[in-house]
């Protein structure tokens, strides 16, 4: 069981949502970054998601392709990343990396799971990998004992529904809305209707990202689903400030709010 | 016959060997397994067929004719060159046939919507003339920079009722103008077609935009046929996304004695790092949806591509290609901007014909050939856009005043 794993099932016993916090490798620096990604641990979220920068993110509005292109523009690649991982995953903290599909094929898809497995990783999250598409990664998955985490729509349809989250593990990542990543002034009610729907099919966790940036959109989606992701709202901070010393304090003050807002 | 008559399993799929498939957020699943569906029956309907037919006829101006070029020949070799006219459809390039076809589908789907990307503009431009004659919603994602070395087809559009988004990240040229173009379609695909316009994309996108453009080899090798009694002994064309190569390479393709040669955009030479030739100078990888040859880093981070053309500065390629090329059936080289631009001025010189930036590459390319072939080659050339558009970059690069 990945510490990923172990997390849902604390937070099932103790009757709350986990609360996932979302940054690229490399962003604002490769230290800044896991000094943002330490804040956000000591104000409250429970795991991290890594983001690997990517030239062509489809899935992701302005504010992350702003944070990936300068992460980008300082030289990361899958070495910072899988360095970043390893600082975050050694503190206890269970965290999976969100990568396009592109850099793992690069990479080598049997080497990259060994390498998130090697470097205390959960898992990986794959936003552009269609499960028709997935058949050497799975074997690679298994072989690490990592988790696979495919994401769903509310467009993706019942029958398709439960041969997705057939091959999730760790969690399900349910996209609450049409639409690419961003902070979003509510969080659409097709969020709740597609949770629903995933747990007709399936018993593993479902987390809900996209658009989700306040206390009370947490609170909201933490009435039904098993975990909450919040990525562009912290990485607005870090950008909106004016000193890096500024940004970790009010990420840390996100983090807090959130935090209170998952606990039902 | 306008479409397709028959595909092989591993395309029912959308794949082509190792390349193709679907590399997208889930969001757009539906969507693709729908227009798929719609594809699917409207390629065997009569009536989608027969209206389509009566486009290309009333509407395009199909056939395009086919033009031998003698006194350009001379400096090829003299090597027998035909061309085929594409450059003489409706919207002066062969664009027109793909933006078509969708948007018929798009009526048959009961969208209202178009979006599109242009690199050159010629997609832009057939896309915002098929929303006017079909009364939809068009909007074009085009690159920032490409809206400044095009202005004119920018105006184009604007003319016919579209709106233009620059689009101004990354590197702000086609690829940049489909990753927004992507996310516009995640956000509104209820609503909305995605109108890609060029073999690459995730399946149905490289099978059915290379089905719209086979009428282009269906022509010409019959017009071939009448003209010489024999088959080319090789059809040449350029390749950025490869729309036009493979509409004309695809009904040679059990024609063995036919080379099949497509010209990608050297730019300033492979060697130099500054260029759009995604198979000669790229690697396997995944981008905007489809596996295919990609020019990347070690990282797996898209390079930007340079190349004098618009229309070929793309750092991806359709997966189609990438097969014809693993498996040996076609050939792919790269043409320098120099020796496309010495082509542009000699088929304007020679022949009055000014073709496109884009074509251009084909054309240097056949020149290439010919005298390696000598007199008793003919070569077929898809002239697959006019020049018009490029007036003020060639003015720009000869030095003419404007």
């Amino acid at each position: 069981m990945t510490p990923l794993s172990e997390l849902f099932e604390k937070t099932r016993a103790e009757n709350r949502a986990a609360l996932i916090g979302y940054l690229p490798a490399g962003f604002p620096s490769q230290q800044e970054c896991i000094d943002a990604i330490s804040a956000m641990v000591e104000g409250g979220v429970d795991a991290i998601e890594i983001g690997f920068p990517y030239s062509d993110p489809v899935m992701d509005g302005p504010i992350i392709q702003a944070a990936a292109d300068l992460s980008l523009s300082q030289g990361t690649g899958a070495k910072e990343v899988f360095s970043t991982l390893k600082a975050v995953a050694s503190t206890g903290t269970p965290a999976v990396v969100m990568t396009y599909w592109n850099p793992i094929e690069r990479y080598g898809v049997e080497n990259f799971a060994r390498d998130i497995a090697g470097s205390g990783g959960s898992g990986v999250i794959t936003p552009d990998l269609t499960i028709e598409e997935a058949a050497r990664w799975r074997d690679s998955v298994k072989k690490e004992n990592i988790n696979s985490i495919f994401v769903v729509a509310p467009s993706t349809k019942d029958d398709r529904l439960a041969k997705v989250t057939e091959q999730c593990s760790g969690f399900i990542y349910a996209a609450s809305l049409m639409g690419v990543t961003g902070t979003r002034t509510s969080v659409s009610s097709s969020a709740r209707d597609l949770v629903t729907r995933v747990r007709k099919v399936s018993d593993t966790p479902v987390a809900v990202g996209l658009g989700v940036s306040t206390r009370d959109q947490a609170h909201e989606v933490a009435q039904y689903a098993d975990g909450v992701i919040v990525g562009s709202a912290f990485i607005r901070l870090l950008q909106e400030s004016q000193s890096m010393g500024e940004g970790l304090i009010r990420v840390r003050e996100l983090a807090q709010s959130l935090a209170e807002g998952v606990r039902r | 016959m306008t479409v397709n008559p028959s595909l092989d399993q591993s395309e029912i799929l959308g794949h082509f060997g190792p390349y193709g498939g679907r590399f997208v957020p889930e969001a757009l699943i539906e969507a693709l397994d729908s227009l798929t569906a719609a594809y699917e029956a409207a390629r065997i309907d009569p009536t989608f067929i027969a209206e389509l037919d009566h486009l290309h006829k009333t509407y395009t101006g199909r056939p395009s004719i086919i033009t031998e070029v003698p006194r350009f020949a001379e400096h090829a070799g003299g090597a027998r060159i035909i061309l085929k006219r594409e450059d003489l459809n409706h919207t002066g390039s062969h664009k027109i046939n793909n933006v078509l076809g969708q948007a018929l589908l798009v009526k048959r789907m009961g969208k209202k919507r178009i979006i599109a990307e242009t690199g050159a503009g010629q997609h832009g431009v057939a896309s915002a003339t098929a929303a006017a004659l079909m009364g939809l919603e068009c909007v074009v994602y085009m690159g920032e920079e490409d809206t400044k070395r095009q202005s004119l087809n920018v105006a184009r559009m604007k003319l016919l009722g579209a709106e233009v988004v620059p689009v101004t990240q990354g590197s702000k040229t086609l690829k940049d103008a489909i990753n927004e173009a992507m996310r516009d379609w995640v956000t509104n695909v209820d609503t909305t077609h995605y109108l890609l316009g060029t073999v690459a994309g995730p399946h149905p996108f490289p099978t059915m935009v290379r089905d719209f453009h086979r009428i282009i080899g269906v022509e010409a090798r019959a017009q071939v046929l009448e003209l010489t009694g024999k088959l080319p002994d090789a059809v040449l064309a350029c390749v950025g996304g490869g729309s036009n190569a493979i509409g004309i390479f695809h009904p040679f393709i059990d024609d063995l004695s036919v080379r099949l040669i497509g010209l990608e955009a050297g730019g300033s030479g492979v060697a130099s790092g500054k260029h759009a030739a995604t198979i000669t100078g790229g690697t396997p990888g995944v981008l905007h949806g489809t596996r295919s040859y990609v020019l990347q880093d070690e990282n797996g981070q898209t390079v930007e591509s340079h190349s004098i053309s618009a229309g070929l500065d793309y750092p991806g390629v359709g997966p189609e290609h990438a097969y014809l090329s693993d498996i040996g059936r076609a050939e792919y080289q790269a043409i320098t901007d120099a020796e496309a631009m010495e082509a542009f001025s000699l088929l304007s010189k020679t022949e009055g014909i000014i073709p496109a930036i884009e074509t251009a590459h084909a054309l240097a390319g056949a020149m290439k050939l010919g005298r390696e072939l000598g007199p008793t080659a003919t070569l077929l050339i898809n002239l697959s856009g006019r020049g018009d558009k490029d007036v003020d970059t060639a003015a720009r690069y000869f030095g003419i005043p404007l």
